[in-house]
């Protein structure tokens, strides 16, 4: 045996309710000593980290979905309830589950808590968020409340760490093993429930706690039970529609029955162990809600908030930025003093700085989105904008769940397209998906940033709203219009269907936590920074390689580029896009930033940068490039501001991202949708765009 | 006017057939839940387990700026459905808190 070893605990998961703090108590046990994965085969996000114990031993801790129930309707809950039965590959069976409960909402995350005991894992409730149940005037007798649950209750406030200790003392103890239910159940439909475990015991190999709960699934299922004969045998699906019929001239509906009998006992328990205040005083979140939920002040707040993140995004960021590409200027300069001219000079410079650099510039705009996202998630206002939202997504025949996906989409497609995972509906959550890339990403921003600064005159609107500033919120309505026209479409002729449910908590506002929301600001850029850093650099020095081979004796280096592969390809597929008012220097980025857009910028710094080498301009920046460039036949700009809107709506539509078809394709396990979004959305663009060139082309005649 | 008494009873034993379901009240209104019916197996199961069983008391806290979804308190926290969701949901109007 391993010395190290003291305990035979060797994994510990933590469950929950959404918003009951379970991401919070996972950071105060583990630290930052955790990583994020996926569950194999499906984009539920699997979050693992270590915890020492007190004992010396150190386990693992697994973090799973944020669920209300175990009954298994939503992905999130059908990972749930495998990994606690231990069915999921490379992810250990939980010795100990610690179940957070959140003190202010007592009654019903008891009712998650019902359901983990009946598996008879050992359970440990962390009854979360003490300090605002106090606040509200809320006390809870623990001790009675663990003699009730039969199981150990431990009063936390996760994010200021307290009741860490205990808890894991209490995990150390494993010390749940009851094996009587103690809530009641109509005593014929016991009878059957018992009768069913054992069927499925002998006929599938189950262990006693899942047979258990795969009998109370398939019970309560009644009107539903067809949905469930691809799982089990036909005889067992007949006893089950027997049984129900039986039950039903007893005047039992065994789908209430097991959901009341359970809340039954919590009111019980609660009404032994809780004690709230009688006269209840209007809470803080009902006064704020009073004003975010208004007729008129809801919505004026909630698009001032939207202005307010753009404005950050497109005005503050820029000060960042600015420092960045100054460096990065810095840095070139340095290599040319220390490394003598040729291809090695040339390459570092010209290839691997412009591109990487013209990239990571933009990290403070992502840095700024991602922080306000969180911040919106983690005070409760998120639900809040799907409240307000539901009615006029359900105009397009989608969920107000919707909503925030696509709103995630504005930093990125490819978490909001695993964002779409809340929402439960197949057809609706694919609608979703299909749509959320033209939401305008974060990827956009360095395309749209550099366009609008070359082209759209800086003045000023009611003396507060710039030109530039308008016409970026404006790309944004735009893609944000497009995508409730095509989500609409969708539910119209290929994914028919009702508009689902909508059944939401709204969860107390609250401070939020600015150390996880940094945590998860800081993460996700990391993210984003690895793929600038590595994928970006790769094709940086392709179409370095590309600009700059084969090469020319003899002409300017405009000659060079024209000969080199890349010209060579853009001239190819100039008579294509000759019709949207480009020429081939465009079709250059246009074919570069197939696979990632934001390499647009990238591609075009590489190509005017190296352009430029002749002159001893010293480095314009690539603003001015676009500006100044001329077409060497007729001397007119190349780059006019038509030019420069088809392009800006060209991107604001086609999909030019790889990794979203990658991620399309997981989430949808094959390779028709991801084909399909990637067709329309390329029609999409290529159409639209024509027809804004050739109404600008009339309007300039005119 | 005769017309009007013959219209009256017609009205009131209309009513008395229908029942009252969550749609139909007012924000501050408090009721108890006697039934759920009319929705799917999904939607119903989830309703339950949400914590809208038979006996269960609420209140509607308010409507959506646009007129729907529906917030009501019950056991102690606060959940948003749509009045479509919400009409499968009989009540049993109370004229003050439990």
């Amino acid at each position: 045996m391993n010395n190290v070893v003291s305990t035979d605990i060797l994994s510990v998961a933590i469950i929950g309710n959404p918003n009951a703090g379970k991401s919070s108590l996972f950071n105060a046990l583990t630290g930052m000593r955790q990583k994020v994965a996926n569950y194999p085969g499906v984009t539920v996000e699997k979050k693992e980290g270590r915890i020492l114990l007190n004992d010396g031993s150190e386990v693992t801790l697994i973090d799973l979905p944020g669920i209300y129930s175990l009954t298994a309707n939503s992905p999130d809950e059908i990972i749930a309830v495998n990994a606690l039965f231990g069915l999921i590959e490379d992810t250990p069976q939980p010795d100990v589950v610690i179940c957070v409960v959140d003190a202010t909402n007592i009654e019903r995350n008891l009712y998650l808590v019902s359901q983990i005991i009946d598996y008879h894992i050992p359970t440990v409730v962390a009854l979360n968020m003490m300090d605002i149940a106090e606040q509200q005037g809320i006390s809870i007798n623990e001790k009675k409340l663990s003699e009730e649950l039969g199981i150990p209750v431990i009063p936390t406030v996760a994010n200021k760490a307290i009741g860490i200790e205990e808890l894991k003392s209490a995990i150390i103890q494993k010390s749940y093993r009851a094996n009587t239910r103690r809530w009641k159940l109509p005593p014929a439909l016991d009878t059957e429930w018992d009768e069913l475990q054992k069927m499925l015991q002998k006929e599938y190999d189950f262990s006693e706690p899942r047979a258990l709960h795969e009998a109370m699934i398939l019970l309560s299922s009644s009107g539903n039970l067809d949905e469930y004969r691809s799982r089990f045998q036909n005889n067992i699906i007949e006893h089950v529609s027997k049984v129900h019929q039986k039950l039903e001239f007893l005047g039992i509906d065994c789908q209430s029955a097991f959901i009341e009998a359970r809340y039954e006992w919590i009111k019980k328990i609660c009404e032994q162990t809780v004690r709230s205040p009688k006269q209840k005083n209007v809470s803080f979140s009902d006064k704020l809600d009073r004003i975010l939920t208004h007729k008129f002040w809801g919505f004026a707040i909630f698009l001032m908030l939207m202005a307010l993140m753009f404005q950050a995004i497109f005005s503050w960021a820029t000060v960042p930025m600015d420092y960045i590409n100054s460096g990065f200027d810095w840095l070139g300069v340095q290599i040319t003093h220390i490394l003598p001219a040729g291809d090695l000079q040339h390459l570092l410079v010209n290839g691997i700085l412009g591109g990487v650099g013209a990239v990571v510039a933009f990290l403070p705009q992502i840095l700024f989105l991602f922080l306000f996202l969180g911040l919106l998630e983690d005070t409760g206002y998120m639900a809040r904008a799907a409240f307000i939202m539901d009615r006029v997504m359900r105009k397009v025949g989608l969920h107000g769940k919707s909503f925030i996906p696509l709103l995630s989409s504005f930093a990125c497609a490819i978490p909001a397209i695993m964002a779409t995972r809340t929402i439960e509906n197949r057809k609706d959550r694919l609608v979703t998906m299909l749509v959320a890339p033209l939401m305008s990403c974060s990827a956009r921003l360095p395309v749209y940033t550099l366009l609008i600064g070359a082209f759209i005159p800086h003045r000023m609107i009611l003396g507060f709203f710039s030109l530039p500033g308008l016409t970026m919120i404006g790309l944004y309505l735009f893609g944000m219009i497009v995508a409730l026209l095509m989500a609409w479409l969708f539910k119209k002729t290929l994914l028919t269907g009702d508009t689902p449910a909508f059944i939401m908590e709204l969860p107390a506002y609250k401070m939020p936590s600015l150390r996880s929301v940094l945590l998860q600001m800081w993460e996700r850029s990391m993210l984003f920074l690895k793929r600038a850093g590595t994928f970006i650099l790769g094709v940086s020095i392709i179409l370095w390689f590309l600009a700059t081979y084969p090469k020319t004796d003899q002409g300017s280096s405009a000659d060079q580029l024209e000969h080199s592969f890349a010209g060579q390809t853009g001239h190819i597929i100039e008579p294509l896009i000759k019709p949207l008012g480009f020429d081939w220097k465009i079709g250059i980025g246009l074919i570069a930033s197939l696979l990632q857009r934001e390499v647009f910028v990238s591609t075009m710094g590489t190509i005017y940068n190296i352009k430029d080498t002749d002159h001893n301009e010293g480095l314009l920046s690539l603003r001015q490039h676009l500006e100044q460039d001329a077409d060497p036949v007729t001397g007119k700009p190349t780059f006019t501001i038509l030019t420069a809107i088809c392009l800006m709506v060209y991107y604001a539509l086609a999909m030019q991202c790889f990794s979203t078809v990658a991620v399309m394709k997981r989430e949808t396990n094959g390779w028709k949708w991801p084909f399909f979004q990637l067709a329309y959305m390329t029609g999409l663009a290529y159409t639209t765009t024509f027809i804004v060139y050739r109404i600008g082309l009339w309007i300039m005649q005119i | 006017m005769p017309t009007d008494t013959l219209i009256m009873p017609k009205q009131s034993l209309h009513e008395t057939k229908l029942p009252l379901t969550l749609d139909a009240l007012r924000p501050g209104n408090y009721a108890v839940i006697e039934k759920l019916d009319g929705s799917s197996v999904k939607i119903r199961q989830r309703l339950l387990e949400m914590g809208l069983t038979r006996g269960t008391s609420l209140q509607v806290i308010r409507f959506a700026p646009l007129g729907d979804p529906i917030e009501i308190a019950v056991r102690g926290y606060r959940l948003s459905l749509r009045k479509e969701e919400a009409s499968s949901v009989v009540v049993r109007k109370l004229s003050e808190p439990v």
